[in-house]
């Protein structure tokens, strides 16, 4: 395999990539969850693993967020490296119990006695018509969490590198793969490997307006900065990448050159993410602007099942584009 | 399993020395809580305080039976199983005044009480939250091929939570060395065992898990600690979970904020001429196993030993403040 060769991979197989490489690196590492083995996962991303490593490393669990994730703090503390795999970030509410009360406490509320290297994945946002219980996106709700560190690959690159990272950090890590994402599919570097998980990156440069995002919603902001750039108007794109801690340096720097921000969040944009940002903008960056910063959020409804009202709850291209001119035309 | 009579054991001849230190261990606990109680109306410990006197031969009954490479998971009513696993009173006493020589470094407090080189993890102060932990402590060791035991203490209100019910389905579901200990005060805080289950035996409730299970008389030392041994070992030998109901009694308050109005003080004068400390002193007099002069030296030693806690508590000193956002994440390097 030369150096250079590029594969053609899903963004699914890029996580069962990252899941495999890890389970052959690091025999304490093993995947924990439900249906992950003989059902090969709910989205598919564990199909094949429990026949490549066997059941002792790709445990089937039953129906028990709470207690399974317990366990895979139980068993990060006892020394081995687990995946915990939870559905949907609805269902990680059943174990928000154990992910808020237990693994982000324990390293503090011990004072330095135990730490946690447990990762868990799970599945968010809408996009596929699955109604208000497996639609929300909740990772900035996570990310108000100290203790925890929360990851929201958008890439290929950080689909397939990201989870490496996460396991060789001391500490709970949570890693949120967007439905809508699975089936993208796209060229990576056939001997990719692990990629930082600390800092934001820039996807597409410009000088107009930084449009601050993450996740699905990346590939939005994407194709509406093309679409502006054919009108003139250049768009830097941020891809957050962590949501905590959230690299605000790189985003507080773009803004310092474009003097515009435009915040991109599938959340809700009461108490979210979001809202976060805006006010490190304000804190760091406030007379840098000539223009007020303005979201474009998920609208404050539970998800709903209908294709034309989800899409309309959810940021969408033509709303990044019509704001992104507004903003730029105004003269601040 | 059947319920083990509490006087199954009375009768059995002990050894004196092995007696004594049973004794000390739960005079240690009882003496410890008593100026931890003395200390809260001083205001050197705050937050919540949580008294296990009354419940003390269960902690030292069932810490008796555990190897030092084994695990414990405890409850936010801790004290006792902590001392009883080793941790010193002084790290626990610091721990309660906040300061940073404590067993958690002051973050913790009475309720967090931790400490590495005992694997005791905790101190959790939410009912149930500890069960699972259990779990995969355990599923480490299994996986790892070693021979240890999870230890988890829990009260009879845990019971009620459905982390007991996921933990003990995933305990017996994939034969997992832990070793349930239900903590049974028949009271979840001021909430009576039959106001809060529609089935009142617990011991069913595990069983029906198809994990071994058995419930003992958790006044009586002696039958805790030879129901926690065999109990230990079935987990050991045969690598598979262990449910042992000891049934207890608080004597005080839940907290120092609870005026009692769900028992009758009646009840409580009843249980506490069952208590593991003055029924044991009571039996091995009666067995020319223990004398005034004995029992008069074995309080000393602990007086001693409190003194000495409060001591170190007290001359301990305060993180800087500086120091406030440490222990959030792991410091590298």
């Amino acid at each position: 395999m030369s150096k250079n060769e590029m594969i053609q991979i899903t963004y699914r197989e890029a996580v069962r990539e990252a899941i495999r490489e890890a389970l052959r690196r690091d025999e304490r590492v093993f995947l924990l969850g439900e249906d992950v083995g003989r059902y090969g996962g709910c989205f598919a991303v564990s199909k094949g693993l429990l026949e490549e490593f066997g059941p002792e490393r790709i445990i089937d669990t039953p129906l028990s967020e709470s207690g399974f994730t317990g366990a895979g703090i139980g068993a990060a503390l006892g020394g081995m490296r687990p995946i915990v795999e939870i559905m949907t970030v609805n269902f990680s509410l059943l174990a928000a119990d154990q992910i808020i009360n237990n693994a982000a406490t324990f390293l503090h509320m011990s004072g330095g006695c135990f730490n946690v290297p447990l990762v868990i994945r799970m599945s968010t946002g809408g996009g596929k018509q699955l109604a208000a219980q497996h639609s929300h996106s909740l990772e900035g709700w996570y990310a108000h969490i100290p203790g925890i560190k929360v990851l929201t690959p958008a890439t290929l690159e950080d689909a397939r590198g990201m989870l490496w990272s996460a396991l060789e950090d001391p500490d709970p890590v949570l890693i949120f793969e967007h439905q809508s994402l699975l089936n993208m599919e796209g060229q990576l570097p056939a001997n990719a490997g692990a990629v930082d998980i600390d800092r934001a990156q820039i996807r597409r440069p410009g000088s107009d307006l930084s449009v601050i995002t993450y996740g699905a919603s990346l590939f939005k902001a994407l194709e509406a900065a093309e679409i502006l750039a054919g009108e003139g108007i250049e768009v830097e794109v941020i891809d957050l990448r962590t949501l905590r801690p959230l690299d605000d340096a790189t985003f507080l720097t773009s803004i310092a050159s474009t003097h515009r921000a435009l915040i991109v969040d599938e959340g809700w944009r009461s108490g979210g993410i979001s809202a976060e940002i805006c006010a490190r903008i304000m804190e760091g960056a406030f007379y840098e602007l000539d223009a007020p910063v303005e979201r474009i959020c998920g609208a404050e409804v539970p998800m709903p099942y209908a294709k034309h009202l989800e899409e309309a709850a959810m940021p969408q291209v033509e709303a990044i584009v019509t704001t992104a001119k507004r903003m730029v035309r105004s003269n601040g | 399993m059947n319920a083990k009579s509490p006087s199954s054991l009375s009768g059995a001849q002990v050894d004196r020395e092995h007696a004594h230190h049973l004794l000390h261990q739960m005079l240690r606990i009882r003496r410890f809580e008593e100026k931890s109680a003395e200390l809260y109306t001083l205001m050197k410990i705050r937050g919540f305080l949580h008294l296990c006197i009354g419940e003390e031969a269960v902690a030292v009954g069932v810490c008796e039976a555990l190897e030092p490479e084994d695990g414990v998971v405890a409850t936010y009513r801790e004290h006792g199983n902590a001392l009883a696993r080793g941790i010193s009173a002084g790290a626990i006493m610091a721990e309660m005044y906040g300061k940073q020589e404590g067993c958690s470094r002051g973050r913790g407090g009475s309720m967090h009480i931790f400490d590495d080189k005992t694997r005791f993890y905790g101190g959790n102060a939410i009912v149930g939250c500890g069960l699972p932990l259990a779990v995969g402590l355990a599923l480490a060791d299994k996986m790892q091929g070693r021979k240890r035991v999870t230890c988890c203490f829990f009260g009879d209100g845990a019971v009620a939570e459905g982390e007991f019910h996921e933990s003990m389905n995933l305990a017996a579901l994939w034969h997992l060395p832990v070793f349930f200990v239900c903590e049974n005060n028949l009271y979840a805080m001021g909430t009576a065992l039959e106001r809060a289950q529609s089935v009142t035996d617990l011991v069913r409730k595990a069983a029906s898990y198809n994990i071994a299970s058995s419930a003992v008389d958790g006044m009586d030392v002696l039958t805790v600690e030879a129901a926690a041994k065999e109990a230990v070992n079935i987990v050991r030998r045969e690598q598979e979970p262990y449910f042992l109901e000891c049934r207890t009694y608080r004597f005080r308050a839940h907290s120092m904020f609870d005026p009692e109005l769900y028992r009758s003080k009646a009840e409580v004068e009843k249980w506490k001429k069952r208590g593991p400390i003055v029924t044991l002193v009571k039996r091995l007099k009666k067995q020319g196993l223990l004398s005034d002069v004995e029992l008069e030296q074995l309080e000393q030693q602990v007086a001693r030993e409190i003194e000495e806690a409060v001591a170190f508590a007290e001359n301990g000193t305060w993180e800087p403040v500086e120091d406030l956002t440490r222990f959030v994440y792991s410091e590298r390097g």
